[in-house]
């Protein structure tokens, strides 16, 4: 914790922004937040000392006892507006009604505590808060305790804390009636933190505190936003990847009523319009010359020639050990498998979306962003202007799974672009179809795996190369790639336990450059190799003759993780016991992110295809903050996978993507979505995320289900190609 | 210059009278708990109630709407605790909540035609409203229990 000091300001100007209709938007500003500031953090309303008190960056307690908690990360779905809450309120004993939360400025002071960048991903966001949050709710205790002891003349040592009260016998002074002479106290060095025994939130759980305004519309997601002089964007792009705007004729745009103007932008060309109707109908009736730009000569069904060639080669090393071309040679029975991963678009339910406003020299933004201090970056960029004078608002996100962490800001961008050509005060609007041709796919791959076994069916080689872009680029500003590997191109592949027992083993890479942007997608690498080995896996005890989780067992005999949920599972789902008649199990288990997820996929083919009954989850994620949030993560990851699995690809033919909406890019809905049985493993081991683990067992599970169905091995995404009639 | 019943309340707008309803609500009427999810009828995050009944507002030209009330997820309940909502607390049905506001839309209707929604009728009602995030399973539990409340409500 830092100390206070004079130079530390921290201004908080709340505002309200009520609009024509009585639709109300709050906002903040924080003016002049360095990092000492914003660490530290006695507030100073116009100069005359403390007005609140904010022992950190964290936490602000109003006199009328607010709590005001910011985040370091953002509200996606995931549930950090209340996991976070909860690991501050287990320290500050305030009252859980008074909470009110928001998300933080782009200031380092909330950068990630292992990565130096704001960024909510990788399923980070609550063991790596885990300290920082509840001691920042310690520290705060610690100084209220000493500031009502003062006020009610007792030593600090006879008093307690309770629901935002410091009580000492039968006296009691609430948080906010001291607050302001907290705020003149040092914050203490170092304070203890509560031992898991007294907790009263963590492990336990709350209602999410996002609920309320998220069933009655009131919830503001970046499209929301909405300001008097605020006109809407919506941009016109090139219908091949990487093409580039030459010229355009926009004069039967501007005759729509509405249109305001048009504009040429780096990515396309902008009509702006009273609202987004109308720029819509103006940009369906624009015309633009594009250049064809590097894709025109782009097909899916080139790549994947190109990728099968790739991958029959050895690629970079990324695991090696002994020799496997000679231990393959010495194998009793050899299972191979060619493995094809589409592209794949993350499609949130919320388009991208975007607004800017451009005054003289600085600018404000209002998004739904996973790194907004990157977007600031890119945009001062843009402008030519400095970060300092660059005001990101993040917004509740409506969807995210990795789509709004571009490094390049690419949204966020263009809306910039657009205010800087038009020096308009424009949201941004794309629509589902620009959303779902704009790129940023999970990158598509080709797996080539040879496993040989012994006499005992166990596997004894394991020769495993794999081709796709990778994510990382050398070139790039951020997440620049070091070496050769891009290690979310193999996570999961290199670094499986499966590997421990197999003494010759190669997995080598292949990073291919494509015109199509790539980035992660929910559990990123994991998409696909899980999938890769957990349908070899499967095959390989099937080759042995052996049932798949004895098989895995034996394995994973000293892993003890992965074994717990495997275990769990597969009691919960009632493995090879009283199924119904025609169906049929599969089962995967998979660590990513640091949790240990297995699932068992119960179904049965109807009419020729495949039906999902029933999922069934156990998931190690070490200490569990909020229970039903981890379950709630599983659930939807679950139908994530099953999506993924079923349905999700991106093709492209001549540099166009040939999907449009959700006609054509389908996704999972209610009357196919199978009953989901989630179980958490009682466990103290470190902890994992939650968000994104849950993903990867899925598909490979329904794969190896269906196969216990039909004796079908599918190899290639997604499943459904395999069914059509 | 269109006039439009919107949550009870009168509006007057001047749009063309193709422009969906959809905008009308989220852009000259500053309505934005309507969500834009796809534009086709795809998704059902626009579902609102046009005389009681569930529509897909990105694809009803405001014209429709003239002479109708229009209900939105603004309007579901004045104090906000449909037996629906309060189903949707209890359970904390959402993630990222962007389609929540359909869904209750489309919810509501089902609940309102059948008190008693079997899990038939659910998926039913519900499969045109997509959930990226995945809380299908909530929302089914979430309406059973909302059928629950509704029931207790009219019998206390
Ligand atoms: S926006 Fe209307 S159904 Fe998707
Ligand atoms: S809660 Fe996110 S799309 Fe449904």
């Amino acid at each position: 914790m830092k100390t206070t000091t004079d130079k530390s300001r921290r201004e908080f100007l709340k505002s309200m922004a009520i609009l024509g209709s009585g639709l109300v938007i709050p906002f903040h500003i924080v003016k002049g937040m360095g990092r000492g500031a914003a660490a530290a953090g006695v507030a100073a309303a116009a100069g005359n000392g403390p007005s609140f008190f904010a022992p950190n960056a964290f936490l602000t307690i109003m006199p009328d006892n607010t709590i005001q908690i910011t985040l370091a990360h953002v509200e996606m779905g995931q549930g950090v507006w209340t996991t976070l809450p909860m690991l501050i309120a287990e320290e500050l004993d305030c009252d859980w009604k008074d909470i009110s939360v928001q998300h933080c400025p782009p200031d380092p002071a909330y950068n990630h505590t292992v990565m130096p960048l704001i960024i909510t991903g990788g399923s980070t966001t609550t063991w790596s808060e885990f300290d920082r949050y509840r001691k920042a709710g310690a520290t705060a205790r610690v100084m209220l305790t000493e500031a009502g002891a003062h006020k009610m003349g007792v030593p600090v040592s006879s008093c307690r804390t309770e629901n935002g009260y410091v009580i000492s016998g039968d006296k009691r002074v609430s948080y906010g009636e001291v607050a302001i002479d907290a705020a003149l106290l040092t914050p203490p060095k170092d304070v203890p933190l509560r031992k898991a025994g007294e907790w009263k939130y963590i492990g336990k759980g709350v209602k999410r505190l996002d609920t309320p305004e998220k069933v009655n519309g009131m919830a503001k997601f970046g499209m929301d936003v909405q300001y008097p002089g605020m006109l809407t964007a919506v941009v016109a792009h090139s219908p091949v990847m990487g093409g580039r705007p030459v010229s355009f004729d926009a004069s039967k745009a501007l005759r729509i009523a509405g249109v305001r103007k048009v504009v040429k932008i780096p990515s396309g060309v902008a009509v702006i319009a009273e609202h987004f109707w109308a720029a819509k109908k103006g940009r369906d009736v624009l015309k633009v010359t594009w250049t064809d730009g590097k894709g025109a000569s782009f097909g899916s069904v080139d790549q994947a020639k190109r990728y099968r060639e790739m991958a029959s080669t050895d690629g970079d090393e990324a695991a090696k050990k002994g020799d496997v071309v000679a231990a393959m040679g010495r194998a009793t029975k050899v299972v191979e498998g060619e493995f094809l991963f589409p592209y794949l678009a993350h499609a949130p339910m919320e388009p991208m979306n975007c607004t800017v406003k451009v005054t003289g020299g600085s600018c404000e933004i209002w998004t739904g962003t996973q790194m907004p201090a990157v977007d600031q970056a890119n945009a001062a960029e843009i402008l030519g202007i400095s970060k300092e004078n660059v005001k990101v608002n993040t917004m509740f996100l409506g969807g995210a799974f990795g789509r709004r962490a571009t490094p390049e800001s690419d949204f966020v961008s263009e809306a910039v672009e657009i205010a800087k050509a038009s020096k308009e005060f424009i949201k941004l609007v794309w629509t589902r179809e620009d959303d779902m041709k704009a790129g940023y796919y999970r990158p598509f791959f080709i797996h080539k795996v040879k496993v040989g076994l012994g006499a005992d069916g166990m596997p004894t080689a394991w020769h495993h190369n794999i081709a796709g872009q990778a994510i990382m680029d050398r070139e790039k500003k951020l997440f620049p790639l070091s070496g050769k590997i891009d290690g979310s191109s193999v996570e999961g592949v290199n670094d499986s336990p499966y590997l421990d027992s197999v003494p010759d083993h190669f997995v080598g890479l292949h990073s291919p450059k494509e015109v199509v942007p790539v980035l992660w997608y929910r559990s990123v690498g994991n998409t696909h190799t899980a999938y890769a080995m957990e349908v070899m896996i499967d095959a390989v005890a099937h080759a042995a003759g052996k049932d798949p989780i004895e098989y895995r067992r034996v394995l994973l005999k000293n892993h003890s993780r992965h074994l717990a949920a495997l275990n769990l599972a597969a009691e919960k789902a009632g493995w090879g016991k009283g199924l119904a008649e025609g169906h049929f199990q599969g089962i995967a288990v998979h660590e990513a992110f640091g949790s240990f997820v297995a699932q068992v996929v119960e179904v049965s083919i109807r009419n020729g295809k495949p039906v999902v009954h029933k999922v069934t989850c156990a998931i190690d994620c070490g200490l569990a903050v909020n229970p039903d949030g981890v379950v709630s993560q599983m659930e939807g990851g679950i139908v994530w996978g099953l999506t993924m699995a079923l349905y999700s690809e991106i093709l492209l033919d001549k540099g166009q993507v040939m999907h449009n909406n959700f006609y054509d890019y389908k996704v999972l809905r209610m009357f196919e979505t199978p009953v989901i049985d989630v179980h958490i493993v009682p466990s103290t081991e470190k902890m994992g995320g939650a968000g994104e683990p849950c993903v990867p067992p899925t598909a490979p599970a329904l794969a190896n289900a269906i196969f216990a169905a039909t004796g079908k091995r599918i190899f290639e995404l997604p499943i459904m190609k395999h069914f059509e009639v | 210059m269109i006039n439009l019943n919107v949550n009870g309340k009168a509006f007057q707008v001047s749009a063309e009278p193709d422009m969906p309803l959809l905008w009308v609500l989220r852009d000259l009427l500053h309505l934005t708990g309507t969500k834009f999810g796809c534009g086709v009828a795809q998704c059902g995050a626009c579902t609102v109630h046009l005389n009681g009944e569930a529509v897909r507002s990105c694809i009803t030209p405001v014209s429709r709407a003239v002479g109708k009330r229009v209900v939105t997820i603004e309007g579901l309940s004045t104090d906000h605790l449909h037996p629906l909502q309060q189903a949707w607390l209890e359970l904390d049905v959402p993630q990222c909540g962007y389609c929540q506001s359909g869904q209750l839309m489309s919810a509501a209707v089902l609940l309102k035609e059948k008190p008693d929604p079997t899990d038939a009728d659910i998926d039913a009602a519900m499969s045109g409203n997509i959930c990226r995030c995945g809380t299908y399973p909530r929302i089914k539990k979430a309406i059973k229990e909302a059928a629950k409340l509704q029931k207790e409500n009219t019998h206390a």
